[in-house]
């Protein structure tokens, strides 16, 4: 009997809630191996900090990949917001430089959702093919760092209220925004059902193309949040940064973790914000236990596909 | 149309004659091959992979495992070369079989298990070298990359090869999966057996390749990166559909040669570093926008004529 009580409670829990699962088990064991210096405020800032960038460009990613597209132009993206903010704030000109990174991603981001749905690339190439496009414009232009932002904007990467980081803050805000709009507004339910069925979302009158292009958009805009939140930690911009963070296969494994179906139409934020944070932990515990840097990308590989093994099987039961 | 990348690459072979008539003799035209012959390789495996409807995107790290483990093996000793070969190959093989049985067992999406397979190969293999390449290839591991003839000898078996399965029974079962898994099924394709094998497939030409480019470009820890993207992408240039169930290894080949022909053609116009990666980016959206645009036509849309036999 208890059996069964179990097995229902346990097929009732979405992939987001194992992930949170996960995430708790996970800093339970880190907890005990780890002992004070794992609960130590130093710590747990930390994992905010190294969380933020991906966290908000997987909230993005999450967007794109619920529509059933991907975006794998995030990364380089980022290097080319953090210059284009860099550069325009070298006067003094904050808001300037922030409007300008923005209006970049949005440009970035209809160019792929226009390429996608009015010429009929697939995602993969489109976006594969745009991130060559920047790179190529980020290599002629810049050798290394570049701008400057001034002090006041550097704070928003390193500030922190009591033991929350503000970076930490600007992603729960995006994290919040996005599960307000997939949750709470027809765009939300639109872009589940063209990830769904394109088909058949075609066919209720949702017009797909838009859909898709406005996901594409969030995604780059996301992308250009985390452009500008890199440039204010670094204090310039940097035309690698986004690639040597590996955001971009990164920010898709962190959606697949949280219990996004890669073929889109299922799973939502809250597993995305999960699954950045089961990341973030792993990687804390392994930097406390001094484990070899290579070796945590062997176990974060395995974590990621065994993750989704699980989830398949938990789906088709 | 099936072959229509080939009037591009004849195009893009004629524009660099203009600038470099060296590549008309014979000896310009055989450096040429050879220095695709890698991606060639690469592509072809990746073709099997891409038309049963999945991806392979551990192939880029799998080259780089093969060139690093092989420099550490032989540490320059000539005896060791056979055996390391064999074992090079293996890995290919086994990595192969591991990618096919986690897509196909336990359904995990195939860009899923192979993005893990990347960092697990690429994690590994410096875990184990202390995070960089030692050791030296030996003179006969080289041959294979470096010599025109072994290497254009290599790719020519290649090709044929991968010609030969997509002629045979495989080949049709195998399109007839990536183009409807339960169809096939249901006629009796072992659609399991057919996935696997195809990863085996792509495992051991990223092998093959990995064994070319440790003597064409020498050891490193980049040898091998963004190859996976650039095998994926000149197989759609081929024309091959992503989804799978639509496209030929002949086209696939060519869609490298092509990729390789614009590499050659950017250089020699001075178009070099930096924009080459715009122009090149610009270029594959096109072509394979290009594509797109007669695809309708492919579409079972019913014709004036079905009306009657229905």
């Amino acid at each position: 009997m208890s059996e069964r009580v179990l097995g229902s409670l346990s097929l009732r829990m979405g992939p987001a809630q194992v992930v949170f699962l996960a995430l708790l088990a996970v800093l339970v064991l880190g907890a005990i191996v780890g002992g004070a210096e794992f609960m130590s405020m130093e710590t747990v800032v930390g994992i905010q900090q190294r969380s933020a960038a991906l966290g908000i460009v997987a909230i993005g990613q999450t967007l794109a990949i619920l529509a059933g597209s991907l975006d794998l132009s995030v990364a380089v993206l980022i290097s080319l917001t953090s210059l284009v903010a860099a550069e325009m704030m070298e006067s003094g000109n904050v808001a300037g430089g922030v409007a300008g990174a923005l209006a970049v991603s949005v440009l970035v981001g209809l160019v792929n959702g226009a390429v996608i749905t009015k010429f009929k690339v697939h995602a993969f190439i489109a976006t594969l093919g745009m991130t060559l496009v920047i790179k190529g414009v980020l290599d002629h232009l810049y050798d290394g760092p570049a701008g400057r932002v001034p002090d006041s904007f550097q704070r928003l990467g390193y500030d922190r209220i009591g033991p929350i980081p503000v970076s930490a803050l600007l992603w729960a805000g995006v994290a919040l925004a996005v599960w307000f709009i997939l949750t709470r507004t027809r765009t939300g339910y639109r872009i589940y059902a063209v990830g769904g069925d394109v088909e058949v979302a075609r066919l209720s009158g949702v017009r797909t193309d838009r859909v898709v292009i406005i996901t594409h958009v969030l995604c780059s805009l996301c992308a250009g949040i985390a452009g500008l939140l890199l440039a204010s930690r670094l204090g310039a911009g940097a035309p690698t940064v986004g690639t040597d963070g590996g955001y971009d296969l990164e920010s898709i494994a962190a959606v697949v973790l949280g219990g996004t179906a890669l073929a889109g139409g299922r799973g939502g934020v809250a597993g995305t914000v999960g699954g950045v944070l089961l990341l973030a932990v792993l990687d804390s515990l392994f930097n406390l236990l001094e484990v070899n840097s290579f070796f945590k990308d062997v176990v974060r590989g395995v974590v990621i596909v065994a993750a989704v093994a699980v989830y398949v099987r938990r789906r088709k039961s | 149309m099936k072959y229509a990348i080939f009037v591009v690459l004849v195009l893009l072979l004629a524009a660099i004659a203009l600038a470099n008539p060296f590549i008309l003799e014979p000896a310009g035209f055989l450096a040429f091959v050879k220095r695709a012959a890698p991606l060639v390789i690469l592509a072809a495996g990746q073709y099997f992979v891409i038309v049963s409807g999945e991806f392979d995107l551990s192939v880029g790290s799998l080259v780089t495992v093969e060139v690093v483990v092989a420099a550490r093996l032989i540490d320059g000793n000539e005896a060791a070369t056979w055996p390391v070969l064999a074992l090079l190959l293996a890995l290919g093989l086994l990595v192969g079989l591991v990618n096919g049985v986690v897509t196909t067992l336990l359904r995990v999406p195939s860009f899923i298990t192979t993005l893990g397979m990347m960092l697990i190969l690429s994690g590994a293999v410096f875990l184990w070298t202390g995070g960089a390449p030692r050791g030296a290839l030996s003179q006969t591991f080289r041959i294979f990359g470096r010599d025109t003839l072994y290497a254009v000898a290599i790719m020519v078996v290649v090709g044929v090869a991968a010609v030969l399965l997509t002629r045979a029974t495989y080949g049709r079962t195998l399109i007839a999966t990536g183009d409807n898994e339960r169809a096939a099924a249901l006629s009796g394709v072992r659609v399991t057996r057919t996935r696997i094998l195809a990863f085996v497939i792509s495992g051991l030409a990223a092998a093959v390749a990995g064994i070319m480019l440790g003597g064409f470009a020498g050891v490193s820890a980049q040898v091998g990166q963004g190859l996976e993207f650039s095998a994926i992408t000149a197989v759609v240039l081929g024309g091959v559909a992503l989804g799978g169930g639509r496209g030929s290894v002949v086209a696939a080949m060519g869609g490298a040669f092509t990729l390789e022909a614009m590499f050659t053609l950017l250089n020699l116009y001075g178009i070099s570093g930096a924009l080459e990666y715009t122009l090149q980016g610009v270029i594959i959206i096109a072509a394979v926008a290009a594509g797109a645009v007669q695809l309708p036509r492919l579409t079972p849309t019913p014709r004036k004529g079905d009306a009657h036999a229905s």
